[in-house]
């Protein structure tokens, strides 16, 4: 069926391969070709803007108290209301915000430098040590998520590093298993033959001709987990083992509120809408990312929280 | 066949052997000295040091290891301090709610996911089909816990139509049971039904691009023939899959569900583990839930074997 | 399917019922598929004509590309939706491209099946490779409502695997096997019951075949059906698609860039270029005489028992479908293009002496007398050495050297040149 391949790849973009493309024209010709990827881009840029500038930028001090203005509905003033202290709720999710990106993105960044290094080398070597290694990351995953992540928390003790060490712990098996499956099918590729032919040595084989060619991947991959690491955070956050207090969390705020939600819903519902907000705008950008890079693989990688 | 079994035994063994050493080096290694954890930091040194030796913790780690896994094995996993029971018995108290609860919320994601992902497919590019992505999405973006207590604040507080907390067993009242659980089932199904339905659409949409359903096609077979024997067969077969994965995700989510709808199950009793420092219980239920997901992960890798020959016959 | 589809179809019929008797199995006359795309509409077959009679075989030629499987696809009506179809397909006096899908399928693995390429992707994986071939049997041969059973059409029943109506599923069960022992797959009662990843290649398109003919159709459409295969098994597939052609006198269209199997198998013809027939003729004459400079170029790249002179492969690409030259859609890589080729795609010349290109003759193109009408099995070919209706004669005859100088682009250009 060469022909209808032929015009049905017209509908496409002109085949190039994805190592002859550098990461942001992708990204760029993405965002101008996938509605879902643009919103995601826009409402992922006002999540990190208001993370960054909301504190400094809004009216409220978020931890300030004012007993006169207890539980008030969302007003001009405060325009998501104001908490059973009289805190403006506005200022407290932006500052979530900051706690919420900071943990998912600095956990996964844990989590993708210790699973694309352990799965570099179980790909690279793939008889007892790869097999080990393959096997300890299957042991991590056999975990619920949410239960480990808790656990350690709970046994290590309760603080900013721990949390974030508990979200890489969580999260590198899928790095490893997707940087092994692509070590594997690229390591018999000529132009790592011919480094190894040349005697280049596996660490620079590895480093050099192997990793560039798998970063596509791990990016898309890195954009999903930092969805479900947000969601994570707040799940430790709402059951009060995330980020300890005074930090303000959107799964604590949310905690919080439960007891005033039939005559205060607002100090529930916003939170909960950040945290939606923000999946939403990461899950975007890392479909269509993944869709652009590699229509074929499928959605096997999000079914993993 | 035979080889495919053997392998995946072989990975099997391995991954429950680690299940162990982690649950076990968690709770003795991570945590520091667990007696002086248990006991608090008012204890003296010789309380300490006599504890230590009773419980036989004066030994190197490999020897109490074994020892513990011996007892393990023999279904021995400590007494609770909190609730001064087996933590055995809690676990085999706790986990019928959990199964109830867990088990409902998986036939809600495949009920609606399925077909959901199957009329999706088939329908592509239509307002169904939009309507459902977009549902989808906001799915798998919304945490369980807060669609849980927005679910209570509207049927619950305003409607006052279900319940918001509480378990009665559907075997011994199914109506009040189910009002029961209604709700808890949905908070804890949707994301698992968008995922279900998101894969199950793409799956499917693979499966009508391929060659043999255009062969199909050009053999004349009615459409529904083509459909349900040609194209949802295949794509059903690694959907499969991804029901048995959603499961440890349940197993985690049933501890924040349990919690906000006061639920008496395996995962509240993991989570007032953890609050209050039991750490039996939580080795306990780190154990389980592991032993659970790896088999029942085992078990559908097996009977993946029915559904798809190629793996029958290697 | 538009009503201009319809009127411009009986336009065609009344014009052929004139001076066309109502011989041929199929006939297809000026068909156009135009698909949609982001960059506009992308016209993958312009204006392609072509008749099979019953019995014989047909071959159509080219690269990839060049439209040959949308218009196999398009007899068929296996196009997607969106897919623009202009001109007329006849199957047996029957319009297809006005039919239904539900009166297509009656017509489809019945009166005219098909044999795909990829051997590999043609068989459901997860079913068995005799219930892929009896299904076929059933769907068309059945006494009413004892086909295709409810439960098989269901998803439950699949997944139960359960066969309701036992006796028709054996009566077509029966059926298989004869055709598996008819197509030479060894131990058809066992092979029957096997899944495809257990078959080898040519096993595979055997199986194939035989799913192709359970029905007897008066039309076999192959397209490529070797090209995946090695080169014994090629050949014997080659003789088993004749051997069942002589037995069920069944008509074949055959679809292939291989110009060596097309002289093995085929009774005539038509070679495509980028969407267009740009020869026709028998298989013969078109060998020993080839005119359109395409078919010369295809020719020469069949490689040579005897060695010697090694195929000079046809430079340059078949062109984008978005962006066809507006005249003759060869001329960017024909050696002998000149400035006419440019302006338009020439019309269809009879070639009536062997040999020598026609001489110019006086008059416009409307007096060129088109060999379809007159002479169905005739050699045509639509180049401007071989007739011009506008003066325009090459300013040179296509010659060895030229064909060796293709890869250099058009003569034109590099003109200067010693």
């Amino acid at each position: 069926m060469s022909e209808t391949q032929t015009t049905a790849d017209v509908d496409s973009e002109p085949a190039e391969t994805s190592d002859q493309q550098s990461f942001l024209s992708v990204f760029a010709r993405t965002v101008r070709n996938d509605r879902l990827a643009l919103v995601g881009t826009i409402g992922l840029g006002i999540t990190i803007f208001v993370a960054v500038f909301g504190p400094f930028v809004l009216p409220h001090d978020p931890t300030a108290t004012n007993l006169d203005q207890m539980n008030q509905a969302p007003s001009f003033v405060h325009p998501f209301g104001t908490d059973r202290y009289g805190r403006d709720i506005l200022a407290r999710v932006a500052l979530g915000a900051r706690t919420s990106l900071i943990v998912a993105f600095v956990g996964v960044a844990v989590a993708a430098g210790v699973g694309v290094t352990l799965g570099a080398i179980a790909g690279y070597y793939e008889g007892l040590l790869g097999e080990g290694i393959m096997r300890f990351a299957d042991t991590i995953f056999s975990f619920p998520a949410l239960l480990l992540a808790l656990a350690m928390v709970a046994i290590m003790g309760q603080n900013w590093y721990n949390v974030i060490i508990a979200v890489g712990v969580v999260y590198w098996p899928i790095f490893a298993r997707i940087t092994r499956g692509s070590v594997l099918s690229v390591k018999d590729e000529e132009f790592v033959q011919a480094a190894r032919s040349i005697g280049e040595s596996d660490f620079r084989i590895i480093g050099s001709e192997i990793l560039p060619n798998i970063t596509a991947p791990i990016i898309v991959q890195g954009t999903i987990s930092m969805a479900v690491a947000i969601l994570l955070e707040s799940a430790l956050s709402f059951l009060g083992l995330g980020v300890p207090p005074p930090d303000p969390s959107w799964g604590r705020m949310l905690a919080d509120s439960r007891q005033f939600m039939t005559h205060a819903p607002w100090w529930t519902i916003a939170p909960g809408l950040a945290i939606m907000f923000t999946v939403l705008n990461l899950n975007f950008v890392g479909d269509a990312l993944r869709d652009a890079l590699d229509p074929h693989q499928g959605d096997e990688m999000e079914a993993t929280r | 066949m035979k080889r495919y079994v053997v392998k995946r035994i072989a990975q099997y063994v391995p991954v429950m052997f680690g299940v162990t050493l982690i649950a076990f080096l968690l709770i003795n290694v991570a945590g520091g000295d667990p007696v002086r954890t248990m006991l608090g930091t008012e204890a003296s040194e010789e309380q300490v040091q006599m504890i230590r030796e009773d419980l036989g913790l004066d030994q190197p780690l490999y020897v109490r290891y074994f020892d513990w896994l011996g007892d393990v094995l023999s279904g021995d996993l400590g007494t609770s301090i909190m609730y001064g029971q087996p933590v055995s018995d809690l676990i085999v108290q706790t986990l019928p709610v959990t199964f109830w609860l867990a088990g409902g919320a998986l036939l809600v994601s495949i009920f609606i996911g399925i077909p959901a992902g199957i009329v999706s497919a088939t329908r592509r590019n239509t307002k169904f089909d939009s309507g459902a992505t977009i549902a989808a999405y906001s799915g798998i973006a919304i945490p369980n816990f807060f669609l849980g207590i927005l679910l209570i604040l509207v049927f619950a507080e305003y409607l006052r139509v279900l319940p918001a907390s509480g378990f009665v067993s559907p075997l011994a009242d199914p109506i009040q049971g189910i009002r029961h659980l209604i709700l808890p089932w949905i908070a804890l199904g949707t994301a698992q039904a968008a995922i279900v339905m998101r894969y199950m659409r793409s799956s499917l949409l693979e499966v009508m691009d391929q060659q043999y359903v255009e062969v199909a096609r050009s053999k004349g077979l009615v459409p529904a023939l083509i459909q349900n024997k040609h194209s949802i067969m295949n794509a059903l077969i690694p959907t499969v899959t991804i029901i048995g994965i959603n499961l440890g995700y349940l197993l985690g989510g049933s501890i924040v569900i349990e919690e906000i709808f006061a639920l008496p199950g395996f995962g509240r009793l993991a989570l007032n583990g953890v609050l209050n420092r039991d750490f039996l219980i939580l080795q306990g239920v780190l154990l389980v839930t592991a032993f659970l997901f790896t088999t029942v992960n085992f078990v559908v890798d097996i009977l993946y074997t029915y559904l798809d020959p190629r793996i029958r016959y290697e | 399917m538009s009503h201009d589809r319809n009127v411009e179809t009986a336009r065609i019929e009344t014009e052929r019922d004139q001076s066309n008797p109502p011989q041929q199995l199929l006939d297809i006359s000026d068909l156009s598929v135009t698909f949609p795309s982001q960059e506009g509409p992308v016209e993958a077959v312009t204006d392609v004509s072509l008749s099979i009679e019953p019995g014989e075989t047909v071959g159509l030629v080219g690269e990839s590309g060049s439209g040959k499987s949308v218009t196999a696809a398009t007899i068929l009506g296996l196009l997607e939706e969106s897919a623009r179809i202009d001109g007329s397909v006849e199957f047996d006096d029957q319009q297809l491209l006005t039919k239904t899908d539900d009166e297509l399928r009656e017509i489809r693995g019945d009166r005219i099946s098909m044999i795909f390429q990829e051997t590999g992707s043609s068989l459901n994986p997860v079913l068995t490779v005799g219930d892929q071939i009896s299904e076929t049997i059933r769907t068309h041969r059945s006494i009413p409502n004892e086909g295709i059973s409810r439960l098989e059409t269901s998803v439950l029943g699949n997944l139960l695997r359960s066969k309701s109506h036992p006796t028709n599923y054996e009566r077509s069960w029966e059926q298989t096997v004869e055709l598996f022992e008819r197509v030479g797959i060894p131990a058809p009662e066992q092979r029957a019951l096997e899944y495809p990843h257990e078959y080898s290649g040519g096993m595979k398109q055997r199986a194939m075949i035989a799913m192709a003919i359970s029905c007897r159709p008066d039309l076999l459409i192959a397209d490529e059906p070797t090209t995946a295969l090695d080169v014994t098994i090629e050949a014997q597939i080659l003789d088993l698609i004749d051997e069942v052609q002589a037995e069920f006198d069944t008509a074949v269209l055959f679809i292939t860039h291989d110009m060596g199997v097309v002289n093995e198998i085929c009774d005539r013809v038509a070679v495509m270029y980028a969407g267009r027939v740009v020869e026709r003729a028998p298989t013969d004459e078109l060998f020993a005489h080839p005119k359109h400079p395409y078919t010369q170029a295809l020719l020469d790249s069949i490689p040579s028992l005897e060695g010697g002179q090694t195929l000079d492969p046809l430079a340059g690409q078949v062109p984008d479908p978005t962006d066809k030259p507006p005249g003759c859609p060869f001329g960017p890589r024909c050696p002998s293009a000149t400035a006419c080729c440019d302006a338009r795609f020439p019309p269809e010349y009879p070639v009536t002496t062997a040999d020598e290109p026609l001489p110019v003759r006086e008059g416009g193109d409307d007096d060129v007398p088109s060999p379809r009408r007159n002479d169905p099995t005739g050699h045509a070919v639509h180049c401007v050495l071989y007739g011009s209706g506008d003066g325009l004669a090459p300013r040179r005859s296509p010659s060895d050297e030229d064909r060796q100088n293709a890869d250099r682009g058009r003569p034109e250009t590099d003109g200067g040149e010693p």
